[in-house]
């Protein structure tokens, strides 16, 4: 009956590149015969809604089966013969359809919507657009184009509300729980919170705060990344802002988030604007890796429910907010598929007609069993930790989730304070790292965090979702379509589908260590190392300072300036220069440009013969005992495998004269001449922040050099733009910022260090007889 | 105090060990370990008690320039107004540990300044003859020539380092005819007569090897700094035996022909290398002779060791000066001279020994000719023991072809950034792909030799030679092809294993591990030393 009445069908399907849209394309093609699919895919940045198809659909592998029962020519054939895919955006009006477009629509038998933002951090806003504003303009278009084709529209059992109690499948008018809402209004005070958050975040005591924290993230590397940065920050700031917005809104009309609010609205909506478009609504509650089709255990993307379940396989997360005889209605996704389809195929009705897919009236699965069930597997099956060891999971007690909520809070603040104590101190390299891989703890508890509260919010809702018609529906249909598209909620066996499908696929998914391996830090690190010393690399560019040597332009003034002194000047000059420290310090933070400037005026009056005389000792003396001999070996093997090596630095030209042999080049600042004296004066800007990473562009373009295929070291995030902008970037005993970074991207990070008994002074002192 | 200088000196002497026997002394790098050997089949080669020294070294300088041996005038007569003269001197690698101020070099050349003084020779150069060696800085010029001779001449630029990578300062003087090139400093060789100033710490030193390896480059050196020449020096502190000594003697001649005129300077010293009393005194007793004060001072030391940090336990192991005496100065033509240096040095050193060992064990000190102010980085660990220490045999070698060598060192992986740059490259880049000099030599000696960076770092810095730690390397050569295995107890596992060696814990696991080869009672000889001996192998 299904098959038959779809057969040699048109069926457009919006959201065809989601884990529902993928579903049914596989299901229809699977078992309709001739059917026609037009499927209304967004183009993504630079790809086209074809392009789309190929890679986000067809390499899916939900087509897996299918390809291998046909074999790949009948399965290429059959998609280019069956399906089209059309540009469309359902956020446009007209759905941004071209002619041929509006042509394949306008002569479609059925429209499956299916298309959502199903993100629970949406905001309100896109929300607003995507979900109500989506099958508004949808349905808008069908009417201008005088087309009447079944429109299916996917909605969720969630339009209910947070309400206890029995919820119907009737059109939300008419349901007992029925809040009045205008949704013509509310899609314009969205747009309006929008306007007015963007505003906002553009009020300058904002903007400062925006500033002041890229700045606290990112230390000092100039300007123009401060800015992208701050503009970051504030882009981020406007989103949560509008995410804060949807949850409040769809909380204060007792909805559990904005999503299943902003569908609330949709289905009304395209009730009132219908006409006589015939429409039926399908309300799954929530979709979860699948029962049997396409593969059992078949997922795609990340849901809701993983994050928590692999956090508390993974021991992060102690306790589960709910209560134990509380219902958590989930249905697979080849149900909610094959659902759909059984609505498509039905005689166009006159009525609105509804169908709810939930497991919650008539196979319920409680809470405390899926915990047990949940505690079981990961004691038979544990994630290894670093170590090896398998991770114990706790048996919850649902504690409520404003305790679980406020012990993630506590565990959230004293990380968040550790981690901002670590940053403020001078510490390098490994103990850094510990600073990295504190944040990324925390943002594991903010995600877990996240999840809590909103999965807390469909598990208080105590709702049961009726499937009367879903079920009468069955009732209807023959044995071959049963077979085909299996609906029925009471045919899942839970202890097999958490069991042995929905967990080993979380598992997977989650790519969790679930076997002994050595995937440690090491074997990451040595794996970066050798794309870093691959012959094909072009360039490797070094800072100097704690990236070469264990010093800096402080360091080597005070040699210099001390080397000739008497005892007892050397004393002042080191009682003078301890004094101005914390000034220069802070000078340094705010800018390392301005500081080098008005350091380096220290050098007024400097004899040129003398200073560069002395340099040469110091060199010997004081700058290379303080190098890092791996760093030095570093370069060199930079050359041996023929790359060109550079060093860009702020320090003086004559501070790292003796270095020249070392590099291909150096690109240092030097100090302007008066007379037989330096003026103090720098002859241009230090390329230091983003000035370093425009000198640094500037080479590689003279010399043609690819920088994606370059390497640079450095230890700072002020040499951030620099890093940024070759392929493989590299931080050499980072600061903490830059190990935060550094763990973040990915980036390889060395600990270069001098050897040991190499002399750790202070203000080092140049002596005019070495001892 | 006195009654610790004995009179008599007792010579070298070979201990069976017994169950009565106490722990033995083992140098580990900057600290020290006792260990029992197994009673009936160890025995331990002690060295002779320091020689009695000159007891007014000042005028048998002057006697020996005054009555030179061989075919040559005296110092005075070869002295003319107005002539170019050069004193070449050796370098920071003698005497080790350095000695007590005055030093023997400071001693000998103002008594030449002072005889050319006299005679009216006023163009005089002092040059460090330091070949491809590191550098000595103006500290360590002061202390080898003295304050009053460096203070005269530094102000000219008259004293300084020989450079041997200077284009413009290194002439070609000819071939021998074993088509070995010869180079030698350029200002050397334009001189009217070259003063060479030597310390003779080791058999090896001296002779031509003074001058044509030590104001010499790597043109030259390469005809006999390499792993052909070295395996066939057995050993290469013995000079008959020394295809090293041949082929410097060859060059020295060729210097000779050329009309270049060297008058050669040579001193021996004692074995006084840790003093009669004083903290380090019982460093050169027998164990069994430890007063009570011996054994409290060395647990004492060994505490604070533990205690003291990286930089200041490198700080006070480098501080050490050693209360050398002079034994003897020879001065003359440059053979006759080294004929008898020669035979001075092996009266201090040579010990006799009757028949070769299974397993030699030798404790490592803090110190070796390259890393004097410096680090003892792995390829120096090596070179101290199976360049120098192995090769101190006349005969036949102490350990039997086959045999296994046990040292005592804590081998870190470390290198001074300053001193041996070069290394840390011939570490990670040659050692990992082979240990084998020869292959090593041709593949890669070239390259290390001709690099800009270490020729910068040599030439201006304070960096042996790029190509030194290539040499190091060869100096191992002839041990090496003798020995089955080599294992270094309480070495760091990377860098041991790195040079092909064996690693282990205490000599007992070392022990166990020659077993593989020497089975599981071998005869065992400890080489105890420092201070110096040789051992006469028969």
């Amino acid at each position: 009956m299904i098959k038959e009445s779809l057969e040699g069908k048109k069926i457009a399907i919006t959201g065809a590149t989601g884990f529902l849209g993928t579903a049914l394309v596989e299901l229809l093609l699977r078992e309709v015969k001739d059917v026609q699919l037009r499927l209304l895919i967004r183009p993504a940045g630079r790809r086209s809604a074809q392009k789309r198809l190929e890679r986000d659909i067809f390499r899916n592998d939900a087509f897996k089966t299918l390809k291998d029962n046909l074999g790949e020519s009948t399965f290429e054939a059959m998609v280019k013969s069956q399906i089209e895919a059309i540009s469309a955006d359902i956020s446009k009006p007209n759905l941004d359809l071209d002619e041929d477009g509006i042509k394949e629509i306008s002569n479609c038998d059925v429209i499956i919507h299916s298309a959502a933002a199903v993100s629970f951090d949406e905001p309100l806003d896109r929300a607003a657009e995507v979900n109500l504003m989506g099958p508004v303009r949808l349905v808008e278009t069908l009417k201008e184009l005088n087309a009447s084709p079944h429109v299916v529209m996917v909605s969720t059992c969630y339009v209910a509300g947070n309400r206890k109690g029995k919820a119907p499948e009737k059109p939300l008018s008419q349901s007992p729980f029925y809040v009045p809402l205008n949704w013509r209004e509310e899609t314009e005070a969205a747009r309006r919170t929008r306007a007015y958050t963007e505003d906002d975040s553009r009020r300058s005591e904002n903007l400062e705060k925006f500033r002041t924290e890229a700045k606290e993230e990112l230390g000092a590397p100039g300007i123009s990344v401060i800015a992208s940065k701050t503009e970051q920050i504030r882009e981020r700031w406007v989103k949560e802002k509008m995410v804060e917005a949807g949850r409040e809104r769809a909380t204060s009309l007792g909805f559990p988030d904005a999503y299943a609010f902003t569908k609330a609205m949709a289905e009304q909506a395209v009730q009132e604007i219908r006409g006589n478009i015939p429409l039926s609504i399908v309300r799954p509650s929530i979709i979860e890796s699948s029962w049997q089709a396409p593969t059992p255990g078949w997922i795609r993307g990340f849901r809701m429910a993983e994050p928590i379940i692999l956090n508390f396989g993974r021991g992060t997360l102690k306790e589960f907010p709910g209560i134990p005889e509380g219902i958590i209605d989930i249905i697979p996704v080849d149900l909610v598929a094959s659902a759909i389809v059984a609505a498509a195929s039905q005689t166009p009705p006159k009525e609105t007609q509804i169908f709810q897919v939930a497991s919650g009236a008539c196979n319920p699965i409680r809470i405390g069993i899926l915990a047990d069930y949940v505690h079981d597997y990961f004691g038979k099956f544990p994630i290894l930790d670093e170590k090896n060891q398998p991770i114990t999971p706790s048996k919850w007690e649902f504690p409520g989730r404003g305790r679980v909520v406020t012990q993630l809070t506590r565990a959230k603040r004293l990380l968040k304070i550790t981690e901002r104590t670590l940053h403020k101190l001078p510490i390098r390299g490994t103990s850094a790292m510990i600073v990295a891989d504190l944040e990324e703890r925390r943002n594991e508890l903010d995600k877990a965090m996240e999840y809590i509260t909103l999965y807390g919010k469909y598990v208080e809702c105590e709702a049961i979702y009726d499937v009367t018609n879903l079920l009468s529906l069955w009732e209807k249909i023959t044995d071959t379509d049963r077979q085909a598209f299996p609906f029925d909620p009471r045919i899942i066996n839970w202890e097999k589908y958490v069991y042995d499908i929905h967990l080993p696929t979380v598992v997977t998914q989650g790519r969790v260590k679930t076997s002994p391996t050595s995937t440690s830090v090491d074997s990451r690190y040595s794996r970066l190392r050798k794309q870093v010393l691959d012959p094909k690399r072009q360039l490797a560019v070094f800072d100097l300072e704690n990236t070469l040597i264990a010093s800096n332009v402080v360091a080597s003034w005070g040699y210099l300036a001390t080397k000739r002194l008497s005892p007892s000047e050397r004393a002042r000059v080191i009682a003078k220069t301890l004094l101005e420290a914390p000034n220069m310090l802070a000078m340094d933070r705010r800018d390392r440009t301005d500081f080098l400037r008005n350091f380096y005026r220290k050098y007024e009056g400097a004899p040129i013969a003398q200073i560069d005389e002395d340099s040469l000792d110091m060199f010997n003396e004081f700058i290379l005992n303080k190098s890092f001999p791996s760093a030095i070996r570093r370069v060199r093997e930079h050359r041996t495998l023929g790359h060109r090596t550079l060093l860009i630095t702020g320090a003086l030209d004559f501070v790292v004269q003796p270095l020249k042999p070392l590099f291909d080049e150096i690109l240092a600042p030097s100090l302007s001449h008066e007379g037989e004296n330096y003026s103090g004066k720098m002859s241009q800007v230090p390329p230091i922040g983003e000035t370093r990473a425009a000198v640094l562009r500037e080479y590689a373009e003279n010399h043609e050099i690819d920088l994606s295929e370059s390497v640079a070291y450095a230890d700072s995030t002020s040499d951030l733009p620099m890093l940024e902008a070759v392929g493989f970037p590299v931080a050499v005993n980072p600061e903490t910022k830059l190990a935060t970074l550094a763990r973040r991207r990915g980036w390889l990070v060395e600990n270069f260090q001098p050897i040991s008994g190499s002399p750790k002074k202070i203000l080092p002192l140049g002596t005019s007889k070495e001892s | 105090m006195a009654n610790n200088r004995r009179k008599h000196p007792r010579p070298g002497l070979v201990l069976e060990v017994d169950r009565t026997t106490p722990p033995t002394l083992f140098h580990h790098g900057e600290n020290f370990k006792l260990e029992k050997l197994p009673p009936g089949r160890s025995r331990i080669i002690y060295p002779a008690e320091p020689l009695p020294g000159m007891v007014n070294p000042n005028q048998a300088i002057r006697d020996a320039l005054e009555n030179p041996l061989g075919d040559s005038p005296p110092l005075s007569a070869l002295l003319f107004s107005g002539m170019k003269l050069t004193i070449a001197f050796d370098d920071i690698s003698l005497p080790l540990p350095p000695m007590r101020k005055p030093d023997i070099r400071q001693r000998v050349i103002e008594a030449v300044l002072d005889t050319a003084a006299a005679a009216g020779v006023d163009d005089v150069h002092l040059i460090a003859a330091l070949a491809l060696h590191r550098r000595m800085t103006e500290a360590e010029l002061r202390h080898a020539v003295g304050d009053r001779v460096y203070d005269a001449f530094s102000p000219s630029g008259a004293i300084y380092n020989h450079d041997a990578e200077d284009p413009e300062g290194m002439v070609s003087i000819g071939t021998t005819p074993h088509g070995e090139e010869v180079q030698i400093n350029k200002r050397a060789a334009e001189s009217d007569l070259i003063v060479y100033v030597n310390i003779n710490l080791v058999s090896m030193d001296g002779g031509w090897k003074s001058t044509a390896t030590g104001l010499s480059g790597y043109t030259a050196l390469r005809h006999h700094h390499n792993p052909q020449t070295m395996v066939k020096s057995k050993s290469f502190m013995d000079q008959e035996n020394s295809e090293l000594h041949k082929s410097n003697w060859r060059q020295g001649k060729v210097l000779k022909d050329s009309g270049i005129k060297v008058f050669q300077i040579e001193t021996t010293v004692n074995n006084n290398t840790f003093g009669y009393d004083g903290p380090l005194a019982m460093l050169q007793k027998r164990e069994w002779e430890w007063t009570l004060k011996d054994r409290a001072l060395f647990l004492g030391m060994q505490g604070g060791i533990k205690r003291m940090s990286t930089q200041a336990r490198r700080k006070a192991f480098m501080g050490w000066e050693s209360p050398y005496e002079i034994t003897s100065v020879q001065a003359g033509e440059v053979e006759a001279v080294h004929k008898q240096t020669t035979e001075n040095v092996y009266k201090q050193h040579l010990v006799k020994v009757d028949g070769q060992t299974d397993v030699l064990t030798m404790g490592l000190p803090y110190i070796c000719p390259y890393n004097v102010n410096s680090v003892m980085n792995p390829i120096l660990v090596a070179c101290l023991g199976l360049g120098y220490f192995f090769n101190m045999y006349k005969g036949k070698p102490l350990v039997k072809k086959g045999g296994v060598v046990i040292m005592t060192h804590p081998t870190p992986w470390e290198f001074h950034p300053v001193h041996h740059p070069s290394y840390i490259d011939f570490f990670d880049r040659v050692l990992s792909e082979t240990t084998d000099a020869v292959e090593m030599s041709q593949k890669y000696e070239k390259a290390f030799a001709e690099d800009e960076w270490y020729r910068h770092l040599y030439r201006t810095s304070y960096a042996y030679h790029g190509v030194h730690p290539f040499y190091m390397w060869y100096w191992c050569s002839h041990a090496l092809e003798h020995l089955s295995q080599v294992i270094i107890v309480g070495g760091q596992p990377e860098a041991v294993r790195r040079m092909g060696f064996r690693p282990a814990s205490t000599i007992q696991d070392a022990l166990e591990i020659a077993s593989d080869t020497v089975g599981f009672s071998p005869s065992i000889t400890h080489y105890h030393s420092p201070p110096i001996l040789m051992a006469d192998v028969t």
